[in-house]
């Protein structure tokens, strides 16, 4: 691990007056330390954030939630308002990690998780355009197995490793972020990005700029109603294959609406809104589901090693949709 | 095996597993990784930092490179070898304490981020004879090599303070119930951030279950 020098922030403003190019936040760190000591990480100076007061989950105005993005993981999973109004991220924080790490990982560092693709965290490996731009990407022509079967660019194919984001996304949670210049609120849909030509950024976050909070909109029905389920290679402690975050509101027989976001299979956690659109006002029969099924895995363009995701993330989403609607 | 007259298991293993594990002191001049500590340059004094911490029950202060982990510290500095070093990377839990009261990968922890904190460590768990879960462990023999034990008791005293707490787990059947019943599946979910590569995990979940019911009785 390289040598650092090390701060520990007061306030937000002290955090945002002591960040720079060469610097990073320290949060929990079960991510930031673990890639440090791999040397893919190499901040000549960390910016300890484990101090500010960013730890309550309140009730908002709106009817929703706003939690601080200091809180961690294991807490937000087991507080009564999200174990109550948003059963769906209590489950994918659970579905996450282990309970030591989800003891340290803060909200605002989950979401900042980088990808465990094996090209990119091993810096013995020379190609990784995410690590190092413009060196080219090993993953497409190595062992591929892990990685994304939807908008994929040349220049990466990485997933994003996320649970809790996917039901994040799932929730229509918007980011609160700070930086020099104020305060912005950034939607979770346009909060991670595609790879596209610049895989080394993963999110829209600004340099410099800090989460400070995570808000969830008001729970609808759709909230109450809802599964994360995963799927990996064993029962636990162990990133997802494929994931879907599943929630629907039923008006008698038919679906009035719905939400379907994917984990393991792209850049960043994928909301796949066609398969939604086209379940609403439709009976959830077997002929919906398996039409939502297909819509989620719609442009798929697999590797060499990962065929086998597309197939699985269909049956993911059909039985997801089935145990969520209560239909067998 | 379970000894139903409180007799406690074989001196041999005994003494092994509390001399690594409970006392650790006693056997720290000739632990191989405490005796073989990297060699690193020696820092640059805005490198170093001072931190207060109390470990155990007693108040330390350190200065240390800002690379250093709480496992590291525990281990190299503070002559507290029970806390083991497997993966070093956050994926096996041999390195398990407790931060706050909060179970902890050490591997994962930069000291520098400990100020303030109580720590408690393997050594730390009983100020008189052993803790009610080492106890359960020797009695259901629920270990092989013993590297993982102190990891996994680690893990066990916070599992039952979680549980008694009401923290769900991803196996329980409605996350948002009152009451959650401690099965088999829940303790095997509970403890799955400890790995036992010898596979003692079928007299791990054993020596759960009895001391989460004992503290409940």
């Amino acid at each position: 691990m390289r040598a650092f020098d090390y701060t520990e922030a007061r306030s937000v403003d002290e955090a945002l007056a002591a960040i720079g190019p060469d610097a990073k936040f320290l949060a929990g760190g079960t991510n930031l330390v673990d890639l440090m000591k791999g040397d893919v990480e190499q901040p000549m100076k960390l910016i300890g954030i484990n101090s500010l007061k960013l730890t309550d989950i309140a009730p908002t105005a709106s009817g929703g939630v706003r939690i601080g993005a200091m809180v961690r993981n294991s807490d937000c999973a087991a507080h009564p308002l999200i174990r109550e109004r948003y059963p769906l991220l209590s489950q994918a924080l659970l579905a996450g990690a282990s309970p030591q790490l989800r003891n340290m990982a803060s909200m605002g560092g989950n979401l900042l998780q980088r990808t465990r693709c094996y090209y990119f965290y091993d810096a013995a490996f020379d190609r990784c355009n995410k690590r190092k731009p413009g060196s080219g990407c090993a993953a497409r022509e190595g062992f591929n197995r892990i990685h994304a079967i939807l908008g994929a660019s040349e220049q990466c194919v990485a997933t994003h490793p996320s649970d809790m984001a996917v039901a994040m996304a799932a929730l229509d949670a918007v980011v609160e972020v700070r930086g020099r210049d104020g305060e912005r609120r950034i939607p979770m849909a346009e909060f991670h990005r595609l790879p596209g030509d610049t895989p080394q950024r993963d999110t829209t976050l600004e340099p410099g700029e800090l989460i400070v909070a995570i808000e969830l909109p008001a729970a609808s029905g759709l909230a109450q109603r809802s599964q994360y389920l995963k799927v990996r290679d064993r029962a636990s402690y162990a990133f997802a294959l494929v994931s879907v975050a599943c929630a629907l509101e039923m008006d008698g027989g038919a679906v009035k609406d719905a939400r379907l976001a994917l984990g393991g299979v792209a850049h960043k956690p994928w909301r796949a809104l066609d398969a939604e659109r086209g379940l609403v006002g439709s009976k959830l029969d077997a002929a919906a589901i398996d039409r939502a099924a297909q819509a989620c895995v719609a442009g798929a363009q697999p590797l060499q090693d990962n065929a086998f995701k597309v197939e699985l993330a269909k049956r993911t989403v059909a039985r997801a949709l089935r145990t969520v609607g209560g239909v067998a | 095996m379970a000894h139903d007259d409180g007799a406690l298991p074989s001196a041999a293993r005994r003494h092994f597993i509390l001399g690594t594990s409970a006392v650790g002191l006693g056997i720290a001049a000739v632990d191989a990784l405490a005796a073989t500590a990297p060699t690193q340059a020696a820092p640059a004094a805005s490198h170093t930092h001072r931190v207060r911490f109390t470990l155990n029950g007693e108040r330390r202060e350190i200065a240390l490179d800002t690379r250093t982990t709480l496992l590291d510290v525990l281990r190299q500095n503070l002559g507290m070898p029970g806390t083991k070093k497997g993966c070093d990377r956050g994926q096996c839990g041999a390195c398990t304490v407790l931060v706050d009261g909060r179970r902890v990968n050490s591997c994962l922890m930069l000291a520098v981020t400990l100020e303030g904190a109580e720590v408690t460590t393997i050594e730390g768990l009983s100020k008189s004879g052993p803790h009610p879960a080492q106890v359960a462990f020797l009695e259901r023999d629920a270990f092989q090599c013993g590297y993982c034990t102190p990891g996994q008791i680690m893990s066990c005293v916070a599992l039952v303070d979680e549980y008694r707490k009401g923290m769900p787990s991803h196996v329980t059947p409605d996350v948002g119930a009152r009451s959650i019943a401690l099965t088999d599946d829940e303790i095997r979910e509970r403890m799955s951030g400890n790995i036992c590569r010898c596979g003692a995990y079928v007299n791990i979940v054993q020596a759960v279950r009895d001391v989460a019911g004992r503290q409940e009785a």
